[in-house]
């Protein structure tokens, strides 16, 4: 299990679960066997995509993960799309070939929670639904609450498939949720686990915070917040100039201009993609930087974080 | 990789042990220059020629087999028998149970294919392991089809130590764990703590920040990416079960050493730490893999003579005071003073000699 390679997939099948929602089964290109993962775990898929010049990477949550039958993810085709999510939904079909990174796990369940409740916004469902199938397996006490659109109320539920004695919520519209309420009654030793937009998670985090929970006992998946104000990179070191656009991440303009920054998780949360700052204001989009390096600016996460003006210049 | 194994080899009482001329020679050198002091020495563990001797040394493969092999799996089966507590794993860990025996059997059979074989249809498996004469069929996931729980089944067949830990609250938990070839420390104490709490004894290593660092270096093992370092201690006689349940039996060895018998009774311990996330549980697997070679094997590669002499010699009192050397370090400096010729010594661990010198 040394020198572990990216791993080559194929595309054994994928399914329209909705207008905006997609299923694909990934399986091994030479037929062999995948590593397992654990829930919440997730790949990064090198996706390339017909009009950009360099392969997307964009990370998504296994729904399940067997060795043999292969991975299974759900897509949702966003508006305007960076380019992953139509090139999913459109271009990609069964038998195609593509590369992923080995599973990797920011968001496991706690093995000492004695009930977990879990809170998805949208397209956030999908590490819940890995939750879910791994606590019906070992048993576990949990509460699920869903929050979508109504048009999209059968298809989650579908995908959750409720059994007798479960307690699942689906919310139509996140004004049909009362974080304080859900929150308020859990018993102790509850973990929260949630994902979906970072307004819903933060939202749940100051809940919790407000009514003393542990902070270890909350647990939330970003996928980052990708876009915002284009800006200018300069390389300290060679005083090139680097376009971000409105649409993509520093991390993807570092490796568009050919600078392998190294990366990992591409959500703010591992660590790995750190680069030094020397010049420029900061927004932290990140999970990772405490509190005292974020206000020393002197490190940035490109895989999430922008800069708060027009430009940014790193110390590498 | 055809391995010569010497199964009436033993660990105690007559003590019946040796390294042949190419095990000393792939022996993991702890020192990489002429001091020690503790720091954060962990790197990626990849397939490396680096150990040094014909075979790539000890880091050429995940798990490493050598000459003791099958000796060694007696002896452990032995403890177990004696005293069945040095294997405890916490019931929630039971998925990396199986994460590690998966992983153990992968890596064995993919790395030692004569030796070891595992042959897979669904969860219907069939392990092969030639050296101890074992065929077991068995469904991965059903712990009534082994002979013992999935952990215990694999690391019987396995050289070394291995804890489980559990990765919860921002720090691991030692939840599980077989331990028959430790440098005293105990499986039954150390369960359920934390990793600060199970290091608490460390001298020096807390105040210069080794554990923070190393907790959150550990704690962002990726799957498919393990880690390894080399830690070491003096023992003497090649014992390896030195644990703190088993002390009467073993202190009193410290009160032997003499100068004429010291070069071939002290033996040099070495810890091969490997670090591994288990994928099913998110759990993290630490092999802790023992390597014994008393100083005048060592010796016989003449710049870890030179350099075994000067690290004893000048080794922080704390930290020779923790290691259990203070009874005989004066009595190892002399004897390997003999093979110092203060010739300057190469960075790095490597012997710098394909043979050893008649």
């Amino acid at each position: 299990m040394m020198d572990q390679p990216v791993l080559a997939l194929c595309v054994a099948a994928s399914e329209a679960l909705s207008p905006t929602l997609r299923r694909l089964t990934l399986v091994a290109a030479d037929g062999g066997r995948l590593p397992p993962a654990a829930a919440g775990a997730h790949v990064t898929l090198t996706l390339s995509v017909a009009g950009h010049a360099r392969p997307l990477k964009n990370s998504y949550t296994l729904v399940s993960a067997d060795p043999e039958r292969g991975y299974t993810l759900i897509v949702r085709r966003t508006n305007p799309s960076r380019g992953g999510s139509q090139h999913i939904h459109e271009a990609l079909t069964v038998g195609d070939g593509l590369e992923a990174s080995v599973p990797h796990n920011l968001f496991a369940l706690h093995s000492q929670a004695k009930k977990v409740l879990l809170i998805g916004g949208g397209i956030g469902i999908t590490p819940l639904l890995a939750f879910v199938a791994a606590l019906r397996a070992r048993g576990g006490r949990f509460e699920l609450h869903q929050i979508c659109s109504a048009e999209e109320q059968d298809t989650f539920a579908a995908l959750i498939g409720a059994q007798p004695g479960e307690t699942v919520h689906l919310h139509a519209g996140r004004a049909s949720f009362d974080a304080a309420a859900v929150l308020g009654a859990q018993p102790l030793g509850t973990h929260v686990y949630s994902c979906g937009p970072a307004a819903l998670m933060d939202a749940i985090e100051r809940q919790a915070a407000a009514l003393g929970w542990p902070a270890s006992h909350v647990h939330r998946e970003d996928f980052g917040a990708a876009g915002g104000e284009p800006f200018t990179l300069t390389i300290g070191s060679s005083g090139a100039r680097i376009a971000v656009a409105a649409d993509q991440t520093m991390l993807e303009a570092l490796e568009a201009a050919g600078i392998d920054a190294g990366s990992l998780c591409r959500g703010g949360a591992c660590g790995v993609c750190a680069v030094p700052v020397r010049a420029g204001e900061l927004e932290h989009r990140d999970h990772y930087l405490s509190a005292q390096e974020r206000q020393s600016g002197g490190l940035v996460m490109p895989c999430v974080s922008r800069a708060r003006g027009d430009s940014l210049v790193l110390d590498i | 990789m055809t391995i010569a194994f010497k199964p009436d080899e033993t660990f105690r009482g007559d003590f019946r042990y040796a390294n042949s001329p190419a095990a000393i020679l792939r022996f993991p050198f702890p020192f990489d220059q002429d001091s020690y002091m503790y720091g954060i020495n962990m790197e990626p563990h990849t397939r490396s020629q680096k150990g040094g001797g014909q075979m790539g040394g000890a880091f050429a493969v995940a798990f490493d087999v050598d000459e003791h092999y099958v000796a060694e799996c007696a002896e452990r089966a032995a403890v177990l028998a004696a005293d069945p507590g040095r294997c405890q794993v916490l019931p929630h860990m039971i998925e990396a149970e199986w994460d590690t025996l998966e992983l153990i059997m992968e890596s064995l059979s993919a790395d030692y294919p004569e030796h070891f074989v595992l042959e897979r249809q669904g969860n219907d498996w069939t392990w092969t392991n030639r050296p101890l004469g074992l065929h077991q069929r068995f469904r991965f996931g059903d712990v009534s089809s082994l002979p013992h729980g999935p952990f215990e089944y694999i690391t019987r067949q396995a050289q070394g130590d291995f804890t489980l830990q559990d990765q919860r609250d921002g720090t691991l938990y030692m939840d599980g764990g077989i331990a028959t070839t430790q440098a005293d420390w105990s499986l039954s104490f150390d369960l359920g703590m934390t990793f600060h709490e199970w290091h608490g004894p460390v001298p020096l290593a807390h105040q210069k920040g080794v554990f923070e660092r190393a907790l959150s270096y550990l704690m962002r093992v990726r799957y498919g990416h393990p880690a390894r370092r080399l830690n070491w201690t003096m023992t003497v006689h090649p014992r390896l079960d030195t644990s703190p349940e088993n002390y009467p039996v073993w202190g009193p060895d410290r009160t032997t050493l003499t100068a004429d018998n010291i070069g071939e009774t002290l033996h040099l311990r070495v810890e091969l730490q490997t670090f591994y996330r288990l994928p099913r549980s998110n759990g993290l697997l630490f092999g802790i893999r023992a390597y014994l070679a008393s100083i005048d094997e060592l010796a016989r590669v003449p710049k870890w003579g030179r350099r075994l002499h000067r690290v004893l010699r000048d080794l922080h009192p704390e930290i020779g005071a923790y290691k259990g050397t203070d009874r005989f370090r004066a009595l190892a400096v002399a004897h390997l003073a003999r093979v110092d010729d203060g010739a300057p010594t190469s960075p790095g661990i490597q012997p710098d000699i394909q043979s050893l010198p008649a």
